[in-house]
């Protein structure tokens, strides 16, 4: 398949399973907030470990089908230590991320959402494109 | 309402490995604008937030309690809505990895994944000492006035 059409079904369980939840559990489906509130553990917070969980089992799950899905990046391990501690930090401090803002909030037309989406598109865009120019060199 | 959110949570990670938001290489593909744009990400995010656009209607027709539960109080836009999305933005085209996938991935990619979501969780810890410091430190601003 295409990878456009693959991207768009996946996309489409994306939604579909932030649907369930939003439905089933009364829950937003906002992986930061629903990680963030596991550290330190929170009271009632059973659903988010089975969430979780659920997340990490499906990687499981899909690496003998499509083992080139978790081909790992070139960026080296400082950087995505460094990446790592910004984007902990970044959603909490901003209430969300690409599935809390960019799914769930912009599916019910938030204001917040929308500036958040906006937001870190803009510094997602130049950080990655900056760091292209410097490791490939300005040609 | 365990099982529902395991599944849901089994389904949203499918998602992610099927529509290549497990891969850092494509979603900085996506970022890096002058890199040979790869604009597959587009497709996920249309996929996802059209799909919970569409169905969000019914859900609300099937079950209103849990859609105004888990539908947060309209807040307005503030500087650390804006501040902390800026800083994710930067991590998110640094590494490529948003939390969602960095979880996903962690097993299988453990070299990348791990390297990502264990500095994830430190974050994430650091803004909980952070926002206790905050909210100590005006108390005592308050008991002080």
């Amino acid at each position: 398949m295409h990878p456009f059409l693959m991207a768009l079904a996946g996309g489409s369980l994306i939604g579909l399973a932030a649907t369930l939840l939003l439905g089933i559990n009364g829950q937003v489906a906002g992986i930061s907030g629903i990680v963030g509130r596991l550290v330190p553990p929170a009271p009632e917070s059973s659903w988010r470990v089975a969430f979780v969980a659920g997340l990490v089992l499906a990687g499981f799950a899909w690496v003998p089908l499509l083992p080139d899905a978790f081909a790992a990046g070139d960026r080296s391990v400082f950087a995505v230590m460094l990446a790592g501690l910004l984007v902990g930090f970044g959603t909490r401090l901003g209430n969300g991320c690409t599935s809390g803002h960019g799914v769930c909030g912009m599916a019910r037309f938030s204001k917040r959402s929308f500036s958040a989406v906006g937001v870190f598109l803009a510094t997602g865009v130049l950080t990655a494109t900056l760091f292209g120019l410097l490791t490939r060199g300005v040609t | 309402m365990l099982i529902a959110a395991l599944g849901s949570g089994i389904l949203f990670g499918s998602g992610l490995v099927i529509s290549g938001m497990t891969q850092p290489t494509k979603v900085i593909g996506f970022l890096d604008v002058l890199g040979g744009w790869d604009p597959t990400l587009a497709f996920v995010l249309a996929g996802a937030t059209g799909t919970h656009m569409l169905l969000r209607p019914l859900v609300k027709w099937l079950a209103p309690a849990n859609v105004a539960r888990g539908t947060p109080a309209g807040a307005g836009v503030d500087r650390n809505l804006l501040v902390g999305a800026a800083l994710f933005g930067g991590g998110w085209g640094l590494g490529g990895y948003c939390p969602g996938p960095a979880l996903t991935a962690a097993g299988p990619a453990l070299e990348s994944a791990l390297f990502f979501v264990v500095p994830m969780l430190v974050g994430m810890g650091m803004h909980s000492a952070y926002r206790r410091r905050r909210e100590s430190s005006s108390a005592d601003a308050t008991a002080a006035a």
